[in-house]
């Protein structure tokens, strides 16, 4: 049943996200697209002594893509770059728990995949 | 009596399939229409029985394989009331169509300070080819929508200069409905001297469409919103116009004569159809023309009015259904919002009773912008949808509601 995917964690960091909001000063930004419903994820971060210092995400989109990125930025925040350079696509989605078709997971990993971004962002830039 | 949906249903095989133990209720032909039998069944004879490259050689089955695929030009010219099927250009889709007249035309004809005339409510594939133009300081215009989603004809009058050179407005939209009035905005862009090209893609499966009574330069449109395969399309244009435009596509079956350093050009429509053409795509299309016209297409034009003034009424009772115009278009088309859930959410949850229908920006994105909007549903109608699966996408709907504690 597709409408199992809809777990209470997943409603409620989409309708209440933690990790919403926007870094000043921060160190990397990267925005990503799914071109085929037009969710988008920014993501900005600040680094300090090879740690993820402080992460946050503004973004537009379904309850899977948006809550995704919450939960995500909430694992990796204070993680090393190291260990976020690290963590995998499975790492995650044994994380989320539920099951997801090919294209929902296009949803489910708009967030890793613009965390990834700006993580290199940022390595190529220091 | 209005048309016999059920009826119809049982030409179309996928409607026996079942998805998470439903009966398919189909309501996204707006992207793409299901295939009756009877063209599924051409494209096999075609593979059965006449296969070859045609326009290439003298035996039988090379002979039979040219007269299908021309036969079936004749089909869509005729269906469309072309002057000839010289008219008539096969493209992939309508896509394709807008690249050759951005290419063939405009990159040809137009200058510095010399502008295309749109509108807000147009298809990605009716911007995207034109905003090429700009890099040769072509201005790119675009009509707004008045606030029940017909288009600003006011303002277009008041925008075409005599720098005008293009005008290019779809004939329905797809995210609106709206049928736009396109034989006044041909008169006015003709009274302007500008070519007025229209995009064809929504209103040439749903509606009767004749190129003499509008007046167009260029019609576009695509096979597999019409019933037809994928990858078949049409660009019907004007002889005489048609007749000074360079090809876009260069290479076989377009030529008449090649040397080393030179080449002439084919007689139309060949000029513009390089390479081995997609046979296959044209038959199937013309037998979805012969199925269209034995129902007839201001019968599907009705049926489409009557599920969507009924679709209306039902959806209307669910909490939080946001139509994105209420009620004062009935053309096939209910694009909508959930307040409180994501349009993408809103599909997945309704794909659970087997209804399909669009989720996203429909490669609109001007128009939702204009509209504030970063994604909208959209159920659309055809000719084998029936009430009951409006009400299987009301039930959906209701669904979406408890799931997301609306």
């Amino acid at each position: 049943m597709n409408s199992e995917i809809y777990r209470e964690t997943i409603l409620e960091h989409y309708a209440n996200p933690v990790n919403a909001g926007d870094i000043p000063d921060a160190d990397a930004t990267a925005r990503d697209f799914n071109p085929s419903c037009g969710d988008v994820v920014e993501i900005q971060a600040k680094f300090s002594d090879g740690i993820v210092k402080d992460i946050k995400f503004r973004g537009e989109g379904c309850a899977i893509s948006q809550s995704s990125v919450d939960i995500l930025l909430g694992i990796v925040k204070n993680k090393t770059i190291a260990e976020v350079e690290n963590f995998t696509t499975e790492d995650f989605l044994e994380i989320l728990g539920i099951e997801l078709s090919p294209l929902r997971l296009k949803c489910a990993l708009l967030g890793l995949n613009t965390l990834k971004t700006a993580v290199h962002t940022y390595l190529t830039r220091v | 009596m209005s048309l016999n949906a059920e009826k119809f249903r049982e030409d179309f095989p996928i409607f026996k399939r079942k998805i998470n133990n439903r009966p398919l209720a189909f309501l996204d032909s707006a992207s793409t229409s299901q295939k009756p039998q009877q063209v599924i069944d051409a494209i096999k004879d075609y593979y059965e029985q006449h296969n070859a490259n045609p326009h290439r050689s003298i035996y039988t089955l090379c002979d039979e394989a040219t007269q299908i695929y021309e036969k079936a030009r004749e089909k869509v010219a005729k269906f469309i009331n072309a002057k000839s099927d010289k008219e008539i250009i096969f493209v992939r889709n309508t896509n394709e169509a807008m690249n050759i007249l951005a290419y063939s035309y405009a990159m040809e004809n137009l200058k510095e300070g010399d502008e295309i005339l749109l509108t807000i409510m147009e298809h990605h594939a009716n911007i995207v080819p034109w905003q090429m133009l700009q890099k040769r300081g072509v201005k790119l215009k675009f009509v707004d929508i008045n606030d029940d989603g017909t288009l600003n004809l006011n303002q277009l009058n008041e925008m075409i200069t005599k720098n005008t050179k293009i005008v290019s407005v779809t004939h329905k939209s797809n995210v609106l409905g709206t049928v736009n009035n396109v034989k006044e905005i041909g008169r006015i862009a003709h009274d302007n001297e500008s070519i007025f090209i229209v995009d064809g893609a929504q209103a040439v499966p749903n509606m009767p469409v004749d190129v003499k009574d509008l007046d167009c330069d260029f019609l576009a449109f695509s096979g597999h919103k019409m019933l037809g395969p994928m990858n078949i399309g049409v660009l019907y244009g004007k002889s005489d116009i048609l007749e000074k435009m360079e090809p876009f596509m260069r290479g076989s079956d377009m030529i008449k004569e090649v040397q080393l350093t030179e080449t002439v050009w084919n007689d139309l429509p060949w000029k513009f159809e390089a390479g081995t053409p997609n046979v296959e795509g044209a038959v199937g299309l013309s037998a979805a023309i012969d199925y269209l016209s034995k129902v007839g297409l201001s019968e599907i034009q009705k049926h489409e009015e009557e599920l969507s003034v009924y679709a209306m009424e039902k959806l209307n009772e669910i909490k939080g259904f946001k139509p994105v115009f209420n009620g004062t278009l009935k053309n096939g088309v209910i694009s909508f919002n959930m307040v409180g859930t994501h349009s993408h959410d809103v599909a997945y949850i309704l794909d659970e009773f087997a209804v399909a229908i669009r989720s996203g920006h429909m490669c609109c994105q001007p128009l939702m912008r204009r509209l504030g909007m970063q994604s909208i549903a959209r159920a659309s109608f055809y000719l084998y949808n029936t009430k009951e699966e409006i009400d299987t996408l009301a039930e959906g709907l209701e669904k979406v509601n408890q799931v997301f504690k609306v």
